[in-house]
């Protein structure tokens, strides 16, 4: 009985794609063709907003930019979350508990009262307008996200597999990386996943810290919402590129999300 | 009740299997007696777990049939096969206490309430768990979660066929000890099948009446624990059991007799026919090797203290001799002679006995 | 799972988590505080004004109004993205050419820039020459989600949910992958149904991620801002003003600091609150250390 299991991913999915394929379809249209009226397919097939992006320094400094400071960001936010997770999933400490729980406080305040204190702070230590600024200003939500997802996942793991290392020999750091790391690999990924695309989509902190030098992508993006009116194809354009390096990236780690499945033969 | 009859067995987790590696099952004929206490034995990945999962149904064996009293039950899926079977990694039902754990197996079976209430009483009993019943199950011990995967099997009147894949994995060293009793009473008193599955030939040898030696995906020997440490069929099996295993010296055979290093050895099994083109060894357990004047002459390298016996490393040329004495028994300095007991000492011909 | 093990030297391993999420957080926390409780006239001269905002904006007739549509928002989305997503997370595949196709195509939309999505659904949706506007209005429907409240809130919640449920169902999805096979042999032996390998196997071990999913929806839409923003601007009149699109009118709008910051530090207690509330209640279960 080969059932309908597939039907529901399915059409899911293709819900997924309507409003994808519009976007994509937008950037292949003049932004007069989409304000006037309904149409499909583009009429008038037309690169013209890819070819401004690729030729116009501002726009691809954008995507180089927050690849930059996405990925710095990323990598930080992961490498200090595991250990900070492993404490939290094995030991008793003074204050874990409420520590832990302070960590995801910090993704409970409405940001936009936030933006002012923050361009002081980072102006104050000369970071303004830098890549690290933003990596480092992402932090405050990222960390404690890849925290608690590490924490879930290592916490499933039974502590008789740290005893029988220990008693095999193994000392700590040599454990974590060739034992734990990889039983928790499905952690990995996600969080890595995770940090990468919310710090690639957040737009407050990252317009307000930079100016040129660093601006992201998201930010030149608002732009073509003021300067000259809405120019839909071009931002369409944009926006259709901006999912592929995230869709690089939960490509590169679908085998650390699937990877419990793989090692099944149920 | 329940005979096991495995027919062309053979099975391979590869797609396309190339050669013999990829096959985790080689051939295998074989026949389990109902009731009887059997350890499937061999090291990792000689493919007991596979022959246990493919006996229990949860693997569909890529060639060959599996019969229950002659009914063939290959296709049958597992929860109508009249098996339990207790995991490596303890697995309760986290949510639910543990007599709710116990009467799992029988309410998805539709047994009657009052029925449920009296078997898993009865079976809590037998595992001494009776006054955990209303504790919630995450909350036990390793052992006492092995003890409730135990008892689900144990519940279920039907069950002909209870199946342990290296169960006392996760357990404490000085509980293992109480589990292994445990189990070996369980038998004695419900008198199933049972088969257990492990690596460590202690856990084997004390649990089984029958012990399945495995290694590479065969069945290398089928015997009493006594039959295999005594008279091993195969050069595996002898260095497998046994602390230390079983001495395997390279010879050559002239004219009906084994030369070690052109010194005649005396075998408990001379060949008739002189073996051609095989690999020719002697087997003999340290336990029946002694000091003699006359005999192999070695070099003494090295003497382990272990309480109750010494082992004695020595060489003779290239080969290592392990030798178990009484610890009164001298032991020369450096150099000695050893001398094989004739009745414990074989030929093996590309490993198997010489027959 | 045996107890935690007592070490004090557990906060080496947080120290660095600490210092990295403390810097960003408690200075600009304290900056906000500052504001909330003094008032400027925009010359850059303070005044300690004390709960005086917090006491404006308890009382605003208006913030009750936002308050119960951000809650009922919230309450919407929830219902509908957190059984969505475990159910497509059961039914995605697991093996195969198919899990890298299944992830990538769901990922897409929460990688799109917040904005552009608002941008997106806003053309998206209108009547005229919008896919999902001509489609509907084809249909019979009557739809323009620019002058009909119900229409802007059911737009907006589609939006949401297209844009956020694959969230849940990737840290499902992971969660499952986490669960040993042993599990499943076993609810084999013991005759278990589908139902009941659910109930009692896979929903109890995704407990951890599925709250953590709950977690960070709630959060997130509780501050909801730009998707919504661009999409209706807070209208037709503020029939979808939801908190944050409130704040940001009152705090650059008016320019409003000081109630603009209290009012942030109330929506924090609120969302505290809440969550922990939640967070107690979900790990009560697993308290036996």
């Amino acid at each position: 009985m080969r059932n309908l299991r597939w039907l529901p991913p399915a059409l899911y999915i293709l819900f997924l794609l309507l409003p994808i394929y519009w976007l994509v379809s937008m950037s292949f249209k003049t932004t007069n063709e989409i304000l006037g009226s309904f149409t499909l397919w583009p009429t008038r097939f037309t690169l013209e907003n890819y070819a401004k992006i690729f030729t116009d320094p501002t726009w691809y400094n954008g995507y180089i930019n927050s690849l930059i400071y996405v990925v710095i960001n990323t990598v930080i936010s992961v490498v200090v979350a595991l250990p900070a997770a492993y404490a939290f999933s094995r030991y008793r400490f003074l204050g874990d508990k409420h520590l832990f729980f302070w960590l995801l406080t910090n993704r409970m305040a409405p940001a936009a009262v936030f933006a002012l204190p923050f361009f002081e702070l980072y102006s104050a230590i000369g970071l303004f307008d830098t890549h690290i600024a933003v990596a480092l200003a992402h932090c405050l939500f990222n960390i404690p996200l890849a925290v608690w997802i590490l924490e879930g996942f290592m916490s499933s793991v039974p502590k008789q597999l740290d005893e029988t290392a220990y008693l095999d020999g193994y000392g700590f750091w040599r454990f974590f990386l060739r034992i734990f790391i990889p039983t928790i690999a499905a952690g990995i990924g996600v969080a890595a996943f995770f940090c990468f695309m919310f710090s690639w989509v957040e737009l407050l902190l990252a317009k307000t810290l930079t100016s040129v030098a660093a601006k992201p992508i998201a930010a030149t993006m608002t732009r073509t919402a003021s300067s000259s009116g809405y120019e839909l194809g071009l931002l369409a354009a944009a926006g259709t590129l901006t999912f592929i390096p995230g869709a690089f990236v939960i490509y590169f780690v679908r085998n650390y999300i699937a990877k419990g499945f793989a090692l099944g033969r149920v | 009740m329940a005979r096991i009859t495995l027919r062309n067995l053979k099975h391979t987790y590869a797609a396309r299997p190339r050669g013999d590696q990829d096959w985790a099952l080689k051939q295998l004929d074989m026949e389990w007696s109902d009731g009887g206490a059997y350890a499937l034995l061999g090291p990792s990945g000689c493919g007991k777990t596979t022959l246990l999962n493919i006996i229990s149904g949860l693997v569909r064996p890529t060639e060959g049939r599996v019969l229950f009293d002659d009914a063939d039950l290959t296709d049958v899926a597992t929860d109508r096969r009249q098996i339990a079977q207790v995991f490596q990694f303890p697995v309760v039902y986290d949510t639910m206490t543990v007599r709710d754990n116990l009467a799992f197996p029988l309410r998805n079976r539709g047994v009657p309430e009052p029925e449920v209430r009296a078997k898993v009483l009865e079976i809590a009993r037998m595992l001494d768990l009776e006054d955990m019943l209303a504790t919630r199950a995450s909350g036990l011990t390793a052992d006492g979660k092995q003890k409730i995967s135990l008892g689900r099997g144990l519940v279920r009147d039907d069950v002909n066929v209870i199946m342990f894949d290296e169960p006392l994995t996760v357990i404490d060293p000085h509980l293992k000890w109480q589990l292994r009793s445990k189990l070996k009473e369980l038998h004695q008193r419900i008198a199933r099948t049972m088969i257990y599955v492990t690596h460590d030939q202690t856990e084997a040898l004390t649990f089984a009446d029958q012990v399945v030696v495995m290694h590479e995906g065969t069945v290398v020997q089928i015997g009493s624990p006594v039959e295999l440490f005594e008279r091993p069929r195969h050069t595996f099996v002898g260095h497998f059991i046994g602390s230390p295993g079983m001495n395997v010296l390279p010879c050559v055979v002239d004219n009906g007799r084994p030369l070690l290093g052109g010194q005649a050895v005396a075998v408990q099994n001379p060949p008739s026919t002189a073996p051609e083109g095989k690999r020719l060894e002697i087997g003999v357990r340290p336990e029946f090797i002694s000091f003699d004047r006359d005999g192999l002459p070695v070099v003494i390298a090295k003497v382990s203290d272990a309480g109750r016996y010494r082992i004695v490393e020595a060489r003779h040329g290239e080969n290592r001799i392990n030798v178990l004495t009484a610890p009164d028994v001298a032991i020369p300095a450096d150099s000695a002679r050893l001398r094989f007991d004739p009745a414990h000492t074989r030929l093996y011909a590309d490993g198997w006995l010489v027959e | 799972m045996s107890a935690k093990t007592e070490n004090p030297r557990g906060w080496l391993y947080v120290l660095p988590v600490v210092v990295l999420v403390a810097f960003n957080a408690i200075i600009p926390l304290m900056a906000v505080v500052n504001y909330s409780v003094q008032e400027t006239f925009g010359n850059n001269i303070f005044f300690f004004e004390g709960v005086k905002w917090f006491e404006q904006v308890l009382n605003s007739e208006r913030f009750h109004s936002s308050l119960i549509r951000q809650l009922l928002f919230t309450g919407i989305i929830l219902a509908i993205e957190v059984p969505l997503g475990i159910a497509i997370a059961l039914a995605m595949p697991r093996r195969g050419p198919w899990v890298s196709v299944c992830l990538v195509l769901m990922a897409l939309p929460l990688l799109i820039p917040w904005n552009v999505v608002g941008a997106m659904w806003n053309i998206f949706a209108l009547p005229d020459i919008g896919m999902l506007g001509r489609m509907l209005n084809g249909l019979g429907f009557n739809y323009n989600y620019t002058q009909q409240p119900f229409a802007a809130w059911a737009t907006l919640i589609a939006m949401d949910v297209w844009h956020w449920t694959s969230l849940v169902v990737l840290l499902a999805y992971a969660g499952l992958s986490a669960i040993p096979d042993a599990y499943y042999q076993a609810a084999k032996v013991d005759g278990a149904s589908s139902w009941a390998v659910f109930r009692h196997i896979q929903l109890p071990k995704m407990k951890r991620v599925l709250t953590i999913a709950i977690l960070l929806r709630f959060m997130d839409s509780f501050n909801i801002y730009t998707e919504p923003f661009v999409l209706t601007g807070g209208g037709p009149g503020n029939s979808t003003t939801l908190l944050s699109i409130d704040l940001v009118k009152i705090a650059l709008g008016q320019f409003d600091l000081g109630p603009a910051a209290a009012m942030s530090l109330i929506y924090f207690l609120i969302i505290l609150l809440l969550s922990w509330i939640f967070y107690t209640a979900m790990m009560r279960g697993e308290e036996q250390r």
